[in-house]
């Protein structure tokens, strides 16, 4: 019958290997030859769009690589599905946009800012998701 | 209660149900906005409402988790806390700096990043807070006549909480990195070390309930928490699948994921059958009813309804979308709220000297809060699963996808006043204790 030391051993030795399993993998994952996000394309228009993206909280809405709140469209292939001009001409409105009768903040973005969230979807749009570029937005799908 | 510094867990557990409160009112106000009644949007936009809503319910867990080990790491570690005063100023601080995000949250003052929304000014407070929390419960179990396997565990998964937080702080420039290191934290977090935390007062209140040999709980408490992080570590590869990371983790994170769920098996397994075995009657049922709920409710919502999608091939149409909600309030539910309900069942008679277990209301509390979970989840459930279909079979328009499923928002709405319902109930009787007094000193038993 197991006794307590043994169960201990279990626990702190699992533990241990598979932690280390694991930071072995996420160094896998980002070195030389692994990159799937073409992180060599990140320009600071990339960065900056970033940061508008975090600090209005668009992924409290919105999905990015299927991560976010499920309330308003999954943006990854979003360039893809309703073009560069249309997604500026959203973003810089001053007036409540309201598709469908659902919401959206009118962030009235300048024309700078616009730029930098279209570099940053152009980006995004370009990383090998690994099958779920296909799926994640039906639209775009055709187009792949 | 033992011991007369127990009684700031009190304080605690106060401010976790008053927290709770607010997460469940910012709660219908996502659900109200996704039938139409959006009349808040222009101060309370659904954003930040679900900012609100993620926050308080890590922070009022988070209470919970502290109020715990204030109450159990004195009696296990038989003494006092090496400095009450302090962990008052810890409980007012916590208070503050939760208080601040959330007010913070209206003036979009934020990070935006999911789950982990708290300004970095505010992160430096939390890392302080936490530390001076560590600082009083580990010198409390250093100074203490006894160090117990359920002490030290529950304290493990609450310093290992406090050093997780660390990755979600480092800054990237890459959306890819600063999401797979987010998930460091949160995965790591809710399927990792806080069921360290589960494990350390899911054991504590077995030792209390059922009179079975500490030995035998504690041994097993070790299987568990084994299994957790044999699974739980590697199973982090369940949310690297489709955000730009290499394939392997399809591999690694689907067959780490889906042994999850035996961990979470276990567990309930391990309290039914410590119940069973278990002689002492003891005469506080209605912790007994939250304590064995967590197990069996967290084994369905996180255990089962994880599995669900977690293979890498649902995965691929289920990720983005509802059935991501579906599982996450069940588990939430089950894992976490539960076992915090549990102890603060436990706790309250014996830090108030009031024996109130008996009375419907807290039956009641349970039931209706219970089902009116399970409800929402197949609510959850039933508008992700249409939503996989008809956006990604079917290539329906979003917009066009979320108005055919507002129809199980209703539903959702209903089975929540049910929810509410319950937790009402709960509350009342917290409140019927009074606040904890010196006398229940000597009334207070095991």
């Amino acid at each position: 019958m197991l006794s307590k030391k043994q169960a201990r051993a279990f626990f702190l030795g699992g533990t241990l290997v598979t932690f280390l399993i694991f930071i072995g993998l996420t160094i896998f994952s980002f070195s030389e030859g692994q990159d799937q996000s073409n992180y060599g394309d990140i320009t600071e228009e990339v960065v900056r769009g970033k940061e508008l993206w975090e600090q209005n909280n668009c992924m409290g809405c919105h999905t990015l690589l299927g991560e976010g709140a499920y309330y308003a469209p999954e943006l990854t292939k979003v360039l893809d599905r309703r073009g560069e001009g249309y997604v500026k001409a959203l973003l810089m409105t001053p007036n409540p946009w309201e598709p469908n009768g659902r919401k959206m903040v009118a962030y009235g973005f300048s024309d700078d800012e616009a730029n930098d969230l279209i570099a940053f979807f152009d980006w995004i749009s370009k990383i090998d998701l690994n099958g779920f570029d296909t799926v994640v937005s039906p639209l775009a799908k055709d187009k792949n | 209660m033992k011991y007369k510094s127990q009684k700031v867990a009190y304080w605690f557990f106060a401010l976790s149900m008053l927290l709770l409160v607010l997460q469940i009112t910012y709660g219908f106000i996502m659900g109200f906005a996704r039938i139409g009644f959006d009349g808040l949007h222009e101060f309370i936009p659904f954003n930040t409402a679900r900012a609100v809503h993620t926050n308080l319910l890590v922070v009022w867990l988070l209470s919970g988790f502290m109020g715990a080990a204030y109450y159990i790491i004195p009696e296990e570690a038989q003494r006092e806390l090496v400095n009450v005063k302090l962990a008052y100023v810890q409980l007012i601080s916590l208070a503050l700096v939760g208080v601040a995000a959330v007010i913070g949250y209206h003036f979009n003052w934020w990070e935006g990043r999911k789950f982990l929304e708290i300004p970095r000014q505010l992160d430096y407070l939390v890392v302080v807070n936490i530390l001076l929390f560590l600082g009083l419960i580990i010198a409390t179990l250093y100074k203490g006549k006894r160090k117990t396997t359920t002490a030290l565990v529950l304290t493990m998964g609450l310093l290992f909480a406090a050093l997780l937080y660390l990755p979600g702080m480092l800054p990237f420039d890459s959306q890819v990195m600063d999401s797979f290191f987010r998930w460091w934290v949160v995965h790591l977090w809710v399927e990792g070390v806080w069921e360290l935390i589960m494990g350390g007062i899911l054991s504590f209140l077995l030792i209390k309930l059922t009179g079975v040999d500490r030995e035998v709980i504690e041994k097993w408490l070790y299987v568990i928490v084994g299994l957790t992080f044999l699974s739980g570590v590697l199973g982090t590869g369940h949310h690297y699948y489709y955000i730009g990371v290499n394939k392997i983790w399809l591999i690694v994170g689907g067959i780490f994921s889906a042994l999850e769920p035996l961990a979470f098996l276990a567990m309930a397994l391990f309290a039914v059958n410590m119940y069973r075995k278990g002689e002492k009657k003891h005469p506080n049922k209605i912790a007994l009813f939250w304590t064995l709920g967590s197990a069996i409710v967290s084994f369905v919502g996180a255990g089962l309804l994880g599995f669900a999608h977690t293979l890498p091939q649902t995965n691929l149409y289920t990720h983005g979308t509802l059935v991501t909600a579906m599982h996450g309030h069940l588990a939430f539910w089950g894992a976490y709220a539960m076992i915090v309900f549990a102890i603060i069942s436990y706790a309250l008679p014996n830090l108030t000297g009031r024996k109130l277990y008996d009375g419907a209301r807290g039956r009641a509390a349970f039931w209706l809060s219970n089902i009116g979970m399970v409800g929402m989840t197949v609510a959850f459930g039933v508008a992700g699963v249409v939503q996989v279909y008809l956006e990604r079979k079917l290539k329906m328009d979003f917009m066009e996808v979320q108005n055919e499923i507002s129809i199980h928002f209703v539903v959702l709405i209903i089975c929540a006043a049910l929810f509410t319902a319950g937790v009402v109930l709960y509350i009342i009787d917290f409140i019927k204790y009074g606040k904890p007094n010196d006398e229940a000193l000597e009334i207070s038993e095991n």
